[in-house]
């Protein structure tokens, strides 16, 4: 096969081909309720090609993997209706090289009956708590064998196995129906969610208590947020804006996102890198072959670098860093972040609320988005925080802020860095793509949050 | 497929083929220019069995060994929910025209072209503006085939033209952007420019806001973004089934006000979302669920109808796993005021363009809650400006139980969704001051 794919990339009048196929296959299984609803299984086999040619790109997907050599060449006729410029592309040195997963606990090995007891024992576990209506539980895994290979010479089979499970608690009383969920995830090892009955009673426990809790103010506070929110705060409010596809062909943003800018205090850093290992957007190479690195985007405050794929990165004059990823062959690759996260400070818990009058500390995630400048982001758990004291349990709530100022407005970050494996990232239509959040507690003042 | 179900029926009570071959080529423009041309083509085989009184399943995409996919299926029988549902028999089906061979005759200059004249022309409105447009071209055909002899076969063409325009000044960014889709080829980008430009008109300058409860204009795309996302949980049979939704018990219940009405609609012609039968082959049909307010309906695939003792609505939708009830398009019945009657009647107050994050609550309960993208400031029954750093957030069911005013003007919007206006006495709104 690998000859067979080299000489298919030959001799074409492109710029640059390549093709990436793929073999996965796939476990989910659904509970609602105490229904265990579905269970299903998938295999899938397919591939795509992509052709550059001056500056324009073609690309063609298919489940077919044979004549390999007429859809690189469907690609490059259509590269050479788009293509009126230079193609820019950074160099990358040719390599071949197989790549294995590495697993604990692989979930493909673990029987069926057995997943199933485990995610039963945690269903009950929630369906047995007072007051609660209903459960959700969804769990997927998936092991994808990805081959790679371009006209440079470069050939790469990589194996990557996948485990993410959601549960959610859902109280209901009096026409309202209030929800928590718990969202955990794995590269390949099952251990990880298997032990959680504890973590598991304690958020049904808490879905019943919002029942009875107030919706929180709308209006500015000093909020605080665990690791968990302020994770998904990292990737939502700058992780995207460091996505250089948003910014190496517009010359306003680039004007505004100029390296060496000062976005926040000196002890704010915040890093993403899938050269970080044994996390879910962990990998040794991208979807284009590059070796996969850890990239500062912000260090001491200040904007040093940003994420890239090859043809952002050559655009830009800046290094590839080895984040260009397809959630699958449907898709091109596109800049993506990995594992992002913000650095570990010095504060404890205690020295980041003890000086706070009046605030809010908002926990653990629902979901987050951003338009570049604006974004959101979504407490499933909220408390008041009156005279540095945690006080009474409020709804869910909405925060949202202006990257611009909402970083500088970072005052205290804590000693108590945390990842969280249960996140999926969407962007353009690839979505859920398996990548990891995490942060220490952080403070930020005058945070604009949604309410009555 | 033939093959699959032969071997599959000596091994289960029932068996069901469902296979969809897609053909799909879009276009990209980016930074103002053709960037990407894409051909897609894909298959997808799904294999639901009903053995031992239990749901088995299995689905591969690209080619795969009938006797690995049925084995695939039966392993997981064991663990599956019963079955309280049969395979449709043979059907009568609606005739509900969702294929235009038009087009085949689209080529992909013209869709080039098609960019080419948006971007054009809303760069002549506003010189500094960044775009994006998408232009997607596709086929579907879907096939259905099940032991009971139950047999169905239907053809799709779609055709979506999208743009999004961001004009940056200094730290501002304004976004602004519409779409369009049908199963007819789309030639006229007009309408789309219009939107855009009506949209960059009255966001012309940014204006401030006050934190505090007021009325609340939700255009077309306020509606879709802000509202939509409850409704279609609520209205969920399977929601209703496990009491997730504030609406279980209220069937026949005045929740709404007596002007609103909703209802799910699969049999409009050349709608993308319309089809002549649902993904486990039930005949497709217009189901109210709101009717002057009362709840009448909700909607159902065949296993949630069982369980519910109702029939299914024909909304069993597949997305990669088995049939879930999901609604085709959503249509919200008009009312007799215009936009800028609303816009008149309002002395602070605020028109929602797009609100993002707001499906990121708490949708179960009806709550909303999220930024402001696009909103216009409304001040002594004029439109004054945009606002900027602001949130909006309420509840669905507080919002629509009393509406002050529905628009006398319908719109498609994201593809499923034909709406008016709505306006709403008061709803929470803060800023961020100065």
């Amino acid at each position: 096969m690998q000859d067979e794919i080299a000489n298919s990339l030959k001799g074409h009048k492109a710029d640059y081909v390549e093709i990436r196929l793929e073999e996965s296959k796939a476990t989910r299984i659904i509970y609602r309720g105490d229904r265990l609803e579905e269970i299903g299984r998938t295999s899938s086999e397919g591939g795509n090609a992509r052709a550059l040619v001056r500056g324009g790109w073609g690309f063609v997907s298919f489940n077919n993997v044979n004549k390999l050599r007429e859809k690189v060449g469907l690609a490059v006729n259509q590269a050479r209706i788009v293509g009126k410029e230079d193609s820019k592309f950074s160099p990358a040195k040719p390599l071949t090289d197989v790549v294995t997963a590495k697993t604990k606990k692989n979930p493909m090995t673990v029987p069926l009956a057995l997943k199933k007891k485990l995610f039963d024992e945690y269903n009950d576990i929630i369906l047995s708590t007072p007051k609660i209506q209903t459960s959700n539980i969804g769990y997927n895994d998936s092991q994808r064998k990805i081959t790679f290979a371009n006209s440079e010479g470069t050939y790469i089979e990589q194996t990557k196995i996948d485990i993410s499970l959601r549960l959610a608690a859902i109280a209901s009383e009096d026409g309202q129906v209030q929800q928590i969920g718990l969202s955990l995830g794995s590269q390949g090892d099952f251990s990880a969610i298997e032990g959680l009955q504890e973590q598991v009673k304690q958020m049904a426990q808490r879905a019943v208590r919002l029942l009875s809790a107030p919706l929180a103010k709308g209006g500015e506070y000093t909020v605080v947020l665990d690791p968990v929110l302020a994770g998904v705060f990292a990737h939502e409010a700058f992780g995207h804006l460091s996505e250089a596809d948003h910014v190496y062909e517009n010359k306003r943003l680039q004007d505004i996102m100029v390296l060496g800018r000062k976005f926040g205090n000196k002890y704010l850093n915040i890093v993403d890198g899938a050269a970080v290992p044994g996390l879910r957007g962990s990998y040794k190479y991208d979807d284009e072959g590059i070796p996969a690195t850890k990239t500062y985007l912000i260090r001491e405050g200040i904007l040093e670098s940003r994420l890239h794929s090859r043809e952002t990165a050559a655009k830009m004059g800046e290094k590839p860093t080895g984040n260009a990823r397809a959630i699958n062959y449907l898709f091109p690759p596109i800049v993506r972040m990995t594992n992002t996260y913000i650095e570990a400070g010095t504060l404890s818990f205690e020295d980041i609320i003890s000086d706070i009058k009046e605030g809010i500390y908002a926990k653990d995630w629902y979901g987050g988005t951003t338009s570049l400048e604006m974004f959101t982001f979504s407490a499933a758990e909220a408390y008041m925080i009156r005279n540095g004291k945690i006080a009474e349990l409020l709804r869910p709530v909405m925060l949202s802020g202006n990257v611009f100022v909402t970083l500088g407005n970072i005052d205290a970050i804590g000693n108590d860095l945390q990842m969280n494996q249960g996140g999926g990232c969407g962007k353009r239509e690839q979505s859920p793509l398996p990548v990891s959040n995490g942060s220490p507690h952080i403070r930020i003042r005058r945070c604009l949050v949604g309410g009555s | 497929m033939e093959d699959i179900l032969s071997q599959a029926k000596k091994v289960a009570e029932q068996a069901e083929v469902f296979q969809i071959s897609t053909k799909v080529t879009p276009i990209h423009f980016e930074a103002n220019r053709l960037k990407q041309i894409q051909d897609k083509e894909s298959t997808r085989t799904a294999l639901r069995l009903i053995k031992g009184g239990k749901v088995g399943f299995a689905q591969a995409s690209g080619f795969i060994e009938s006797r690995a996919l049925i084995e695939m299926a039966v392993e997981t029988c064991q663990f599956g929910m019963p079955a309280k549902f049969n395979f449709p028999n043979p059907k009568v089906y609606p005739k509900i025209d969702t294929f235009d061979l038009q087009i085949d005759a689209v080529t992909i200059d013209d869709m080039v072209e098609l960019g080419e004249q948006i971007i054009a022309t809303i760069k002549q409105h506003t010189s500094g503006i960044l775009c994006e447009s998408a232009i997607t071209r596709g086929i579907a055909s879907v096939h259905i085939i099940n032991s009971e002899g139950g047999e169905t076969s239907y053809k799709k063409s779609f055709f979506s033209l999208s743009f999004e325009g961001v004009l940056i000044n200094d730290e501002d960014m304004l976004f602004v952007g519409d779409s369009h889709s049908s199963c007819h080829p789309i030639l006229d980008f007009r309408p789309i420019a219009e939107e855009v430009i009506k949209q960059l008109e009255l966001a012309k300058r940014n204006v401030s806001i006050s934190t505090k409860p007021m009325p609340v204009i939700f255009t077309p795309h306020g509606v879709a973004s802000s509202l939509i996302a409850p409704l279609v949980s609520a209205f969920n049979g399977k929601l209703v089934f496990d009491g997730a939704s504030p609406l279980k018990g209220k069937l026949g219940e005045q929740v709404f006000d007596k002007d609103f009405s909703l209802w799910d609609d699969a049999t409009l012609p050349y709608q993308v979302a319309s089809y002549p039968c649902d993904d486990e082959g039930v005949p497709s049909q217009r189901t109210p669920l709101v009717d002057q307010g009362v709840v009448s309906h909700f909607i159902y695939d065949l296993q949630t109808a069982a369980l519910a003792n109702t029939q299914s609505t024909g909304n069993g939708s597949r997305y990669g796993g088995l049939p879930t009830p999901s609604p085709s398009s959503l249509v919200i019945g008009k009312g007799d005021a215009s936009f800028w009657d609303m816009v008149r009647d309002i002395k602070e107050g605020l028109a929602i363009e797009l609100l993002i994050g707001a499906e990121q609550g708490n949708i179960l309960n009806g709550d909303f809650s999220g930024n402001v993208l696009l909103g216009y400031k409304i001040e002594n029954g004029e439109i004054t400006g945009r606002v900027k750093d602001t949130m909006a957030a309420g509840n669905v069911y507080q919002v629509l139980k009393q509406l002050e005013a529905i628009g006398n003007d319908t719109r498609w919007v994201e593809g499923f969704l034909l709406t008016p206006c709505l306006y709403c006495s008061s709803l929470s709104v803060a800023s961020k001051a100065g």
